[in-house]
């Protein structure tokens, strides 16, 4: 079992509930979509996953290891078998692309190795192995401040895809591409995770790229699992109760717009 | 009369903050006896006058060019070792004093656990003690335990300018975009290797121009200490001093000009570098 949740809830600092009662089995090497609307608790969901946030209450297991229960030393061994995707990948805009990636292995490394690569790269082939699965072998020595959004996140994929985790945990990893590009880029994700065996669990605010990409779907609302399916099982009145948003009017049924009454103020 | 609506309500504030800072500037300048009338005695301004025109022409002879040739050397070398030994115990101290580094802050959203941030503090105090001495008062200590010569002005600013170093040095890890560091930290790496690859790329070049202006400060500090006996220009001014050599003085002054604008150079040069 890769992921085992029971009962997990989080409450953030300010007593908002960011998710309650959370029940979730992943095995390995599944592939597993999250979808749900802005403010469900995808983010929060994962970063737990990662072990970025505790738990306020349930149990939790990672890769058969229960994070919380272990010392520092240990946990940061278990991060090291995690990899977190960032939406907005956290890179100082003045490194190098070749090093922004190899800084995926930093928790295998030694200390003096680590150092040692800041002052020469020690691994550019698989550094730029990992860059060329993404189409981006090109911008190894660019900085990272010279990269589009996009190139930002495949950056941010090459650094994880690098890091050889046995656990990929993804939020939003295509956001900032195009439609195309999104497509492509999930699809070699998909692949490297079912080559090398490892399980993978991206959220993705795009529902046609995650009913074409993962053959198991979590929908999140309110910060609670609402169903957990194939993409075939997935109908169109699910989607719409998982997004209705009831702070918005309710988009109208009929193609034609309202006629636009004008009212020209008298004073 | 003006239009109510139209007179700024900040006005009458700040006429009572000018005000109150008037009344409280005041005691000030009586308690500090601060008394302008002294420059204008006219005795006072002949002395004065007498001193200032001695400084010209500039001494140039070639033995007195060679002694300060020695001094400038020997007030570079008290800066420079001074601040590399300051640089040992600042490192360390920051690195261990800032909360950037903090593991229990990555799952508590920035705010490190209380026995975290507990055991920061004895290191936080000893830096406050390193600084809150001033150099000159280390000078004088030294001088009396390892006698007159460079060394006291080396140990000096050593001392004094770690706390200096490794307060800045921390606040500068805590002022940088955390984000790397702590993506790095959740990525399993070990703290001192997500500094070098989060936070050091952020913070460099702010560290490079503090280091290189406290470098300026230190050549600075060392012409002072000069004067109770730690060696470099500030004796040989001293000496001048007392020798009514005007000319002297003013040359070691251009001197001292001269290194801070070289220093001020070096600055530029390397942040245009790294930047």
């Amino acid at each position: 079992m890769s992921i085992s949740l029971s009962g997990v809830g989080l409450t953030h600092a300010n007593g908002q509930v960011a998710l309650s009662e959370i029940d979730l089995q992943v095995k390995l090497g599944e592939r597993v979509a999250i979808i749900g609307p802005s403010g469900a608790g995808k983010t929060s969901l994962l970063r737990l996953l990662a072990s970025n946030l505790q738990p306020s209450s349930g149990q939790i297991q990672l890769l058969g290891q229960q994070p919380w229960q272990l010392g520092a030393r240990q946990r940061q061994q278990l991060r090291a078998r995690i990899g977190l995707i960032h939406q907005a990948p956290p890179l100082p805009p003045r490194q190098r692309v070749v090093t922004a990636v190899l800084a995926g292995k930093l928790g295998q490394w030694s200390l003096g190795k680590s150092l040692l690569n800041l002052l020469h790269p020690l691994d550019m082939p698989g550094a730029r192995a990992a860059l060329s699965r993404l189409d981006l072998a090109d911008k190894l020595f660019e900085r990272c401040d010279q990269l589009s959004g996009g190139q930002l996140q495949r950056v941010g994929i090459a650094r994880v895809l690098y890091q050889a985790p046995e656990l990929i945990l993804a939020d939003e990893p295509v956001s900032a591409m195009d439609p195309v590009l999104a497509g492509h880029t999930l699809s070699v994700l998909n692949e490297e995770v079912s080559r090398r065996g490892m399980t993978l669990l991206a959220s993705l605010h795009a529902v046609e790229l995650a009913l074409a990409h993962f053959p198991r779907i979590i929908g999140v609302r309110e910060g609670r699992i609402v169903f957990d399916l194939p993409p075939e099982a997935i109908g169109a009145s699910a989607l719409d109760a998982l997004y209705a948003n009831e702070l918005l009017p309710a988009v109208p049924a009929s193609a034609t717009p309202a006629p636009v009454s004008v009212q020209i103020p008298r004073c | 009369m003006l239009n109510p609506a139209l007179r700024d309500p900040a006005a009458l504030p700040r006429l009572a903050l000018t005000l109150l800072a008037v009344l409280l500037l005041w005691p000030g300048l009586a308690l500090s006896e601060l008394n302008l009338a002294v420059l204008f005695d006219e005795r006072n301004a002949t002395n004065m006058g007498r001193f200032l025109a001695d400084f010209w022409p500039l001494a140039h002879d070639r033995e007195f060019l060679r002694l300060l040739g020695r001094a400038t050397l020997e007030t570079l070398a008290i800066a420079t070792a001074g601040m590399a030994l300051a640089l040992l115990i600042a490192i360390p101290g920051a690195l261990l004093a800032s909360r950037a580094l903090s593991l229990s802050a990555v799952h508590r959203s920035g705010r490190p656990a209380w026995w975290a941030r507990a055991l920061r503090w004895p290191v936080r105090g000893l830096l406050i003690v390193l600084r809150s001495v001033p150099e000159i008062v280390w000078a004088l200590l030294f001088v009396r335990a390892v006698g007159l010569g460079p060394t006291a002005g080396v140990l000096a600013i050593a001392i004094t300018y770690s706390g200096m170093l490794g307060k800045v040095y921390a606040e500068i890890f805590e002022s940088v975009d955390p984000r790397p560091s702590r993506a790095l930290l959740i990525a399993g790496s070990p703290r001192l290797a997500a500094f070098a690859y989060g936070i050091l790329p952020n913070a460099a070049a702010e560290m490079l121009s503090y280091t290189v202006y406290r470098w300026e400060c230190a050549i600075r500090a060392s012409v002072v200490m000069g004067f109770v006996g730690a060696g470099g220009l500030g004796q040989q001014i001293d000496l001048s001093m007392r020798m009514f050599a005007g000319g002297q003085v003013a040359s070691m002054l251009l001197t001292f000009l001269l290194l801070v604008l070289l220093a001020d150079q070096l600055s530029r040069l390397l942040r245009a570098r790294l930047l």
